[in-house]
């Protein structure tokens, strides 16, 4: 295989921030060590992981944080900017907000398979687990359609904007759905 | 533990790094400290083996930490997650 560049991982990033609106961040060298940390993952894991979030190497575990992440989308719209501060929104990008500090989104249990296979240490307060769980459940991924062209998406929130139309965020509405048994 | 020491003056705290290789923001704190002439110890959790990732996993959520990158301890107890130059001016007297 022959081995990838960060000039691949930068064209990648930037297409992918100019379909969903986004901008790469504008300092160059935080954006060099950026996408080369993602040039470092993809050739250690085979996919780009977030280079700021520990990847356990088990594609499954790490499927939210592979490049452009599950969490990107609802950090920019309430933060500006990504977690690793990847992607940013024209504010950012353009200095008239400054550059965010992004707490994580992803959650303890996610990551904490990165450490190793879970045996659940002394120190774990089965409490907190439990309720980590139930909220997580709570949060699920739902069923939302865009308004102007009708684009469906099942995740936890609705895109910041539509991939398809380029409708904001508010142009989204959630499908309710309902099954009934009868018999 | 692979921990790495980084000589520096300013020995008055005990400065542990948690890192990531591939980070950025964890590289600009390494950079910080050193530069600042603080002594300290990290430690790239991405290129240790299992065991010592379990371990590690042990160790900071015991004082406290979250798992997230970096994770600065100072002397046991303060816990500075992210590249927080202010906070770790103040904690650390620069």
């Amino acid at each position: 295989m022959t081995p990838i560049t960060i000039e691949q991982v930068r064209k990648r990033a930037e297409a992918d921030a100019r379909t969903y609106g986004y901008h790469l961040v504008s300092d160059p060298d935080l954006l060099q060590g950026l996408l080369d940390g993602l040039r470092v993952n993809e050739e250690r894991y085979g996919y780009p992981s977030c280079p700021c979030r520990l990847a356990s190497g088990n594609f499954d575990y790490d499927r939210d944080i592979i490049c452009p992440c599950d969490y990107r989308d609802p950090d920019v719209a309430e933060y500006g900017a990504c977690y690793c501060r990847l992607y940013v929104n024209t504010d950012v990008y353009e200095g008239k907000t400054p550059l965010p500090t992004v707490p994580e989104r992803r959650p303890v249990e996610k990551q904490s398979r990165a450490f190793g296979p879970a045996t659940p240490s002394a120190e774990t307060k089965p409490a907190a687990t439990a309720e980590e769980k139930e909220e997580h459940v709570q949060i699920g991924p739902k069923l939302w359609y865009c308004k102007q062209c009708g684009y469906v998406v099942f995740r936890e929130e609705p895109p910041y904007i539509c991939p398809i139309c380029k409708a904001k965020r508010e142009m989204f509405a959630e499908i309710k759905t309902r099954i009934d048994f009868i018999g | 533990m692979q921990f790495s020491k980084v000589q520096g003056e300013k020995k008055q705290h005990k400065v542990v790094l948690y890192a990531l290789s591939t980070c950025v923001w964890c590289k600009m704190t390494k950079q910080y400290l050193k530069d600042s002439g603080v002594e300290y110890d990290y430690v790239d959790i991405d290129l240790c083996t299992e065991e010592e990732k379990q371990k590690i996993r042990q160790e900071i959520q015991n004082k406290g930490g979250p798992l997230s990158y970096p994770t600065t301890i100072i002397d046991d107890k303060v816990v500075v997650t992210g590249f927080r130059k202010d906070l770790l001016k103040e904690t650390l007297g620069l």
